[in-house]
């Protein structure tokens, strides 16, 4: 292949290259202009805004206020609450994830015999619009007409509980609410991880007569870990960044104890109309996010030194 | 093929049942709900399954809200949205995938960083464009927003059906003097129909089921897609006609898993695909 396109090239020469060359801007061209109009384009402006005092259905001309907004932001207790709880809600969710999705995935490489139901079922949350995934919580959290409390009561153990409304038990009903609707994404990908690995190594392993922990640990481990990294990484990004299941939950409540970083902006925003302070809060969102993506991809790069 | 012994495997068919039972319940608790009957709802101990189903929920749930009316603001936003956000971005992912150029890099580079944006960030000065623009409670609008939305994985995915065609047909097309656009249309884009359906389907329902955009950008019912008049059944004060919102919420999300049964596998390959080469 290599032989074939070095002719290739010496018989094209340079000119044939220059023509390429445009022609993959022609390619391009179509996604790249919606892309820097819609996407980076706003992403600039978004910052811009930040450093401005842009309010909704205002007369006077917007101005810059220079870092305004962000020495407000740094006291508002409020945003700094949201954000704890944002950071909670992440690692709420993400870490429970993980390993439900890793055993799950375990489970259906393994020749059992309900492993068509349970794919089956999986698809299930993925597919499911957010705001019904919502809906259908409350309905199974609901204190009289919900499944939980009957639950509950059947087996004798307490009754009439208002999950989502008490302010004990609101963050971590809507945390298992993210788990069960992120988990499949989470448990497909390390399936496919799975399904990579050789099983020769396994077999191999266990001829060398290493228990099951030990071969999931020096064969399993090491093949899914780049998966594993990856969709951690995002994971916790993503709910770090969510939005529709919570407002559908809870609405940000009771009292702000499920108001998560994205509610709180949104509200600044389009609720009170303080553009620029929501895109404040939208910078210092990205700043966070940012340190952990970094960290992530150091411990990537280090992690493939070892491999 | 390695033995496993019985009581292990007992104890994994027990967790195995026990996963089925908390994915399963709270949809089959949502489908109960549906069919419920409005007494059988208000009773203290609520039915598993419903003693005297019917159909009055959906009915109802119709009268409540324009349910037709969003599905069809929802449909057309989905479709186009998936119909444009494909066709511009498989000749883009074909750039990606074959070349190590500028342009590929950047856009690499972009499809990776805009995953972790916040969406508030990008909310706020799009709405003031579209405003500007004059199409803020437009479809239009919502369907530009969506289109650049689900680009990233949209190219996410067809990198990695890109990269599983073998280039010596190109290679061939390339001696035979055809430009790098003829080759793309003629030679590759076919091969990838397969990929490009599945691409279409995941942005149709990734656009079927998207709320925070169509919530900001969208302020009348007779607009409004299905994520969003759903919410309206829920109401500010969190009080909610049980039976017709669970009867809504099932409807809803039928379309999103027909499409999802047929394309699933398709999607985490080419999402895996991706995801190791990114």
């Amino acid at each position: 292949m290599t032989l074939a396109t070095a002719t290739k090239r010496s018989a094209r020469g340079k000119p044939g290259r220059g023509v390429a060359d445009r022609g993959a801007w022609f390619l391009v061209l179509p996604a790249l202009i919606p892309i820097l109009v819609l996407s980076v384009g706003p992403l600039l402006y978004g910052i811009a805004l930040a450093f401005t005092d842009s309010q909704s259905g205002r007369t006077e001309p917007t101005q810059w206020v220079g870092a305004l907004n962000f020495q407000d932001l740094l006291h508002d207790t409020l945003f700094w609450d949201s954000f704890r709880i944002g950071l909670l809600w992440a690692f709420g969710v993400t870490v429970p994830q993980f390993f439900l999705a890793l055993g799950l995935a375990l489970l259906l490489n393994q020749p059992l015999r309900m492993r068509w139901l349970a794919r089956a079922l999986a698809i299930i949350p993925w597919a499911m619009p957010e705001v019904v995934v919502g809906i259908m919580w409350r309905l199974v959290y609901h204190p009289d007409a919900g499944v939980l409390n009957e639950t509950l009561s059947d087996l004798g153990l307490g009754d009439g509980k208002d999950w989502l409304t008490g302010t004990a038990t609101a963050l971590l009903a809507v945390i298992v609410v993210g788990v069960w609707a992120g988990m499949p994404q989470t448990t497909v990908a390390l399936l496919a991880g799975l399904q990579n690995t050789p099983r020769e190594l396994h077999e191999a392993a266990a001829m060398d007569g290493a228990g099951a922990w030990r071969r999931f640990r020096t064969v399993t481990w090491p093949a899914i870990k780049p998966i594993a990294l990856a969709i951690t990484a995002l994971n916790f990004i993503w709910n770090f960044n969510s939005f529709a299941l919570v407002y559908v939950l809870t609405q940000g409540g009771p009292g702000g104890r499920t108001r998560l970083p994205m509610l709180f902006a949104y509200e600044e925003a389009f609720r009170y109309g303080q553009f620029g302070y929501a895109a404040a809060m939208g910078c210092v969102m990205v700043a966070v996010i940012s340190v952990i993506l970094a960290v992530y991809l150091v411990g990537r790069l280090k992690g493939g030194d070892e491999a | 093929m390695m033995r496993t012994k019985k009581p292990a495997r007992a104890a994994q068919y027990a967790a195995l049942t026990a996963y089925l039972v908390f994915l399963a319940f709270p949809f089959l608790w949502l489908i109960s709900t549906a069919f419920k009957p409005a007494r059988e709802l208000g009773s203290l101990h609520p039915t598993w399954i419903p003693k005297d189903p019917t159909l009055d929920n959906f009915r109802q749930a119709f009268d409540e809200q324009p349910l037709l009316q969003a599905a069809g603001n929802s449909l057309i936003a989905a479709l186009s949205a998936a119909l444009i956000a494909v066709v511009i971005a498989t000749p883009m992912a074909y750039v990606m995938a074959r070349h190590r150029n500028r342009v590929a890099k950047a856009a690499t580079g972009w499809v990776v960083i805009s995953q972790a944006f916040p969406f508030v960030l990008i909310i706020i000065p799009l709405f003031l464009i579209l405003k500007n623009l004059h199409l803020i409670n437009s479809l239009l609008g919502l369907i530009m927003v969506y289109v650049v939305w689900s680009l990233p994985f949209a190219l996410w995915m067809l990198v990695g059906y890109v990269r599983a065609v073998p280039t010596e047909l190109e290679e061939a097309a390339a001696v035979d003097g055809a430009s790098k656009v003829r080759t793309f249309v003629s030679v590759v884009a076919p091969l990838l129909a397969p990929g490009i359906v599945a691409t279409a389907m995941f942005a149709f329902i990734t656009a079927w089921n998207e709320f925070f955009f169509a919530l900001v950008l969208l302020k009348t019912p007779e607009k409004q897609t299905l994520p969003v008049i759903l919410n309206r059944f829920i109401g500010t004060e969190g009080v909610a006609d049980l039976g017709p919102l669970a009867a809504a919420a099932f409807l809803a999300t039928i379309p999103s898993l027909v499409i999802f049964a047929i394309i699933q596998k398709r999607i985490t390959g080419g999402m895996l695909a991706g995801a190791v080469k990114a």
